[in-house]
């Protein structure tokens, strides 16, 4: 197994499939009486963000719990790139904590890379900047395999803000490791440039790829693209790109939809999508825990020496 | 072949029926009992065949059905990963000399184990209880080898997570000693007396496609 | 390299008496060179020089002084990343006898006060000329123009005017800076990069930055700059300096540009013959550089357009940086290289042993080109580099030529000049001032970041084997640099 989850592009699919194994068995303690596992105690998890994530971080925190891990939180506040400099010092004071894990949240690409040149222990990317986010593919790729009983020989669609997408990359990387064939759906500015180069098809229109989707995964839309010019109005961009009941109806019966939250209700997906029990969003978030439980295991679970 | 008692096996102590020491050994770590190791014909020592291991489970079976009064509220749960196979065959011979159906499923110990720290990662196997749970039942734990009890002892503490059994036995096939923990077996196939440079390998079909227990020296090609 | 007999010249910083034997000017037929008097008194085979220390040069090549057109000294105002001393001693080493200081240091050098003084920081560290660059804007904001005048005719007779680091990306004032430096035979070296196409850029904009999720660097920010600013120059007829060329579609510009006769040359640096964008995978920032580095079609294009001369030069970009600034995210790093101690191995890595150049290529490039667009004296013969080479075709066979710039030099800055040794500066003939390097062109050597002179540590070559090594260097007529050693 890895040293560190930096990216779901450093991920086999032996290692990918064997996190989702991981995670099945993880998915159990959740039901039990006593949802907490003495596996990792003895163990530091260290809970690094420069960016405001609740959702995030708790998930991590109560899966390192359930694996009675001692969890630090250490927020680094009103943190922006100018003051990046601070991360070597972090990642000094960390080593000296003792921390066994880093999980890292940090709104400069790469900067999980860095920290893991600096600290002896695993370093977990929690998402950074544009780059990736692999536990949540993680994630959604286990949510898509509990739901649809695979992920292998699936059509899954990738709709909306790719190029910003830390949660589109990942899922790239990671579902057509595992086998999937990716459709990524945006407006042409909102592609990046080099796409031609991922394992994916690329559309522009959305309803032409719904009827033979398996899975649709919608990514948030920040409204402040909408200034730099990246499409017209809000309301332009829901009518071509938004996922509304009409557009929800166009898909096979069984497709999922997917979002990795937070959402933009009446932006990029309609409220009652959302709610409709085609949605896997609250499931994704209970599965999150999950997946993290099989991260944390994996990394921190068997001794440090390569065997 | 006579019925050894079950009791506090004492290492060293050949038990009967019991074939001399393995071949030399030579100084390193114990080899984990359940490691899987090629098996190399010449420097590998079969100690029990395919045959003797069935009549072992099935004198193992006669034993659990004496000493539970007829298998009655019983659940074997196989320690993966020999350990799953045993407990089934164990159920099919009670099945047969009884006609009783006694509980089979299978339990992962390794997210309480001590030692994890110790080596790679484990993957981790499944855990699969069967219907109706284990609050108020006899559990006997299922294992291919009794080594140091330390993965008996996780396996205690990973069906505490599940409910309380009445009572927890265990049945193991094979007891090579060196115990770490005060842990002994309530049902044992066969008494080992082996170094600890020696390793115990038990080979299934279910898993490995074919019977027998052997003894591997350090040099065996480990 | 062995040297022997008395130390005629006295104290190291005077100008001796040195018989340089078996040297092999541009790579020809050895021969023995004489300096004497700060210039190359004598060159000829067996030569006997009494009371000369006698350099035993046997198999080395001898070039002319190297000419870098292209560092950031980082003084004043960050004398922790580098100061004129440390950087200076670092172009000996590398074989440089001139480099023109960038103008972004605090405060910028956009008045002739801050010019001078970082000449005169140049003139009294001693190592090699330092031939400070002037802010194009005040503060390289890019809204007024410096005092360019003020520049040009004070004691560092500035001629290369620049705001590198920002683009002049105003037309208008890009136009009136084309024209204004005119008046004193200016050059305006422009950092092309439309910056709004570059807001946060990082790295090169391509399948690389999509995968990274880094923001990318459109090589069309870097062109579009080029396109407008040869159209301008063409217009006014006036001198334009592309610097630190990056892309394919550069090179093309700038060949469409030459063949319309305007006055447009161009730099490349030694990274961007080399490196390519995949590097940045490691997110390590000591591969973060502007213009960032690009893919291999462009290193290729890059190659051949410096060795046809569409290109006139290599100049390092030399950019050292305060450990904190690089030992971070790749976000918050600050962008540049170290290149003075390794652009002569990258250069005989990159267009020597691909054969793209000549040993007298290689020396045009990095010493008569850049010493004709900065106004250095000589720099106009540079055709003379060639009178020892044993008849070697110049550069790249085939030998495109470019018309010489013309223009006099005003008597106020000869004046002023650093060195008024007049002509010949940038060749190896008998009579020109003796700037020359030698260098081992067998000899490899392993770049510790540790071991380099200059203050900075941010070389993307550490641990890497490069050929060529700088074994001495003469600045007229006397060493700054021995056996590899600041002399």
């Amino acid at each position: 197994m890895m040293r560190h989850l930096l990216s779901t592009q450093d991920l086999g699919r032996d290692d990918a499939l064997l996190v989702l194994d991981t995670a099945e068995y993880m998915a159990t303690v959740a039901g039990r009486s006593v949802k907490k596992l003495p596996t990792l105690r003895g163990r530091t998890v260290v809970n690094l963000f420069f960016e405001d994530s609740t959702r995030t971080r708790t998930s991590f925190e109560l899966a390192a719990k359930r694996l009675s891990a001692d969890v630090i939180n250490f927020s680094v506040r009103g943190s922006s790139v100018s003051k990046g400099e601070s991360l070597k010092d972090t990642a000094q004071t960390l080593e000296a904590m003792g921390a066994d894990a880093v999980v890292c949240r940090h709104p400069a690409s790469g900067a999980p890379h860095r920290l893991a040149a600096w600290v002896r222990g695993s370093v977990l990317n929690a998402g950074d900047g544009i780059h990736e986010h692999p536990t949540q593919a993680l994630l959604d790729a286990f949510t898509i395999r509990r739901r649809l009983g695979r992920v292998e020989g699936l059509s899954v669609t990738i709709v909306g803000d790719v190029l910003h997408s830390r949660v589109a990359r990942s899922n790239v990387w990671l579902l057509s490791t595992l086998g999937a064939s990716v459709t990524v759906v945006a407006p042409p500015t909102l592609v990046p440039v080099g796409v031609e180069q991922w394992p994916v098809a690329v559309s522009y229109d959305l309803d032409a790829v719904l009827p033979t989707s398996d899975v649709v995964m919608m990514l948030r839309v920040q409204r402040e693209r909408m200034t730099a010019a990246f499409f017209p109005t809000e309301r332009e961009y829901s009518r071509r790109y938004g996922l509304d009941a009409d557009r929800l109806a166009a898909m096979p019966p069984s497709a999922l939809v997917m979002h990795p939250g937070p959402m933009v209700r009446g932006m990029e997906i309609a409220s009652d999508v959302a709610d409709s029990t085609r949605s896997t969003v609250v499931e994704q978030v209970a599965n999150g825990v999950s997946v993290r439980m099989a991260v944390l295991y994996l990394l921190l679970g068997g001794t440090r020496e390569v065997p | 072949m006579t019925t050894p008692a079950p009791g506090r096996p004492t290492p060293g102590r050949p038990g009967p029926g019991t074939p001399g020491p393995g071949a030399p050994g030579q100084a390193g770590s114990a080899p984990g009992p359940r490691a899987g190791a090629p098996d190399s014909p010449g420097t590998a020592h079969t100690v029990l065949s395919g045959a003797d291991i069935g009549r072992v489970l099935t004198r193992m079976a006669h034993q659990i059905l004496e000493k539970t009064a007829g298998g009655n509220g019983v659940v074997l749960l196989g320690i993966p990963t020999r350990g799953v196979p045993l407990a089934r065959r164990l159920a099919d011979r009670v099945r047969a000399v009884e006609g009783v159906e006694l509980g089979v499923g299978s339990l992962d110990p390794t997210m309480h184990r001590d030692d994890l720290q110790l080596r790679a990662v484990r993957p981790l196997a499944v855990t699969d209880l069967p219907d109706g749970g284990i609050d108020g039942r006899t559990v006997i734990l299922v294992d291919d080898v009794l080594f140091s009890g330390r993965t008996v002892r996780a396996a205690l503490d990973a069906l505490a997570q599940f409910g309380r059994p009445r009572v927890v036995q265990l049945a193991v096939l094979v007891d090579r000693g060196h115990r770490e923990l005060p842990i002994r077996a309530d049902y044992v196939g066969k008494n080992m007396p082996t170094s600890r440079q020696e390793a115990v390998a038990v080979r299934l079909t279910e898993t490995d496609g074919r019977d027998a227990v052997m003894i591997l020296s350090e040099g065996a090609g480990r | 390299m062995t040297r022997r007999g008395d130390t005629a010249g006295g104290p190291a910083h005077e100008a001796g008496r040195w018989h340089l034997r078996g040297v092999r000017p541009l790579g020809g037929d050895p021969v023995d060179l004489l300096l004497d008097g700060g210039i190359i008194a004598e060159a000829g085979r067996d030569l006997s020089a009494v009371g000369a220390t006698v350099l035993d040069a046997d198999g080395l090549v001898a070039l002319p002084g190297l000419v870098d057109l292209h560092t950031h000294l980082r003084e004043p105002g960050r004398e922790d990343a580098e100061t004129v001393a440390s950087g200076t001693r670092a172009a000996a080493l590398g074989g440089f006898t001139t480099v023109f200081a960038m103008a972004n240091t605090e405060p910028v050098a956009d008045t002739a006060g801050v010019v001078e003084q970082v000449w005169r920081l140049g003139r009294d560290a001693g190592h090699c000329d330092v031939r400070p660059v002037g802010a194009v804007t005040e503060g390289l904001r890019g809204t007024r123009l410096a005092e360019l005048g003020a520049m040009a005719s004070s004691a560092a007779a500035v001629r290369v005017f620049s705001d590198d680091g920002n683009c002049v990306s105003d037309a208008v004032l890009m136009r009136r800076a084309l024209e204004y430096v005119k008046a004193f035979d200016g050059v305006i070296a422009q950092h092309a990069q439309e910056p709004r196409l570059t807001e946060d850029a990082q790295m090169n904009e391509g399948a690389v930055s999509a995968r990274l999720g880094l923001p990318g660097w459109p090589a069309a920010a870097e062109e579009a700059i080029i396109a407008r600013d040869a159209l301008l120059a063409g217009h006014v007829g006036s001198r334009l300096h592309v610097c630190h060329v990056s892309t394919a579609g550069s090179v093309e510009l700038l060949r469409w540009a030459k063949s319309k006769g305007w006055r447009v040359t161009a730099e490349v640096t030694p990274h961007h013959l080399l490196l390519t964008d995949d590097l940045v995978t490691s997110f390590d920032p000591v591969y973060k550089v502007n213009p960032p580095l690009r893919t291999a079609a462009d290193v290729a294009a890059l190659r051949a357009g410096l060795a046809d001369g569409t290109i006139d030069c290599i100049a390092t970009d030399h950019a050292p940086h305060a450990p904190q600034d690089k030992e971070t995210e790749w976000m918050a790093a600050r962008p540049g290289m170290v290149g003075l101690e390794t652009a002569l191995s990258i250069a005989i890595m990159t267009m020597l042993e691909t054969g793209l150049l000549d040993w007298a290529g290689l020396a045009d490039r990095m010493s008569v080109a850049p010493g004709r667009i900065g106004g250095l004296p000589g720099g106009l013969t540079g055709g003379r580099a060639n009178a020892l080479a044993g008849g070697q075709a110049g550069g790249q066979a085939g030998g495109h030529h470019h018309p010489p710039v013309a223009g006099s030099r005003p008597s106020r800055a000869a004046a002023h000049d650093v060195h008024p040794a007049g002509a010949g500066a940038l060749s190896l003939s008998a009579g020109a001032v003796a700037n020359l390097v030698l260098v081992d062109p067998v000899a490899r050597w392993t770049v510790d970041a540790g071991a380099l002179a200059s203050r900075g540590r941010n070389t993307p070559y550490a641990g890497r084997k490069l050929p060529g090594r700088v074994q001495a260097t003469f600045l007229r007529g006397r060493p700054t640099v021995l056996d590899g050693k600041i002399a």
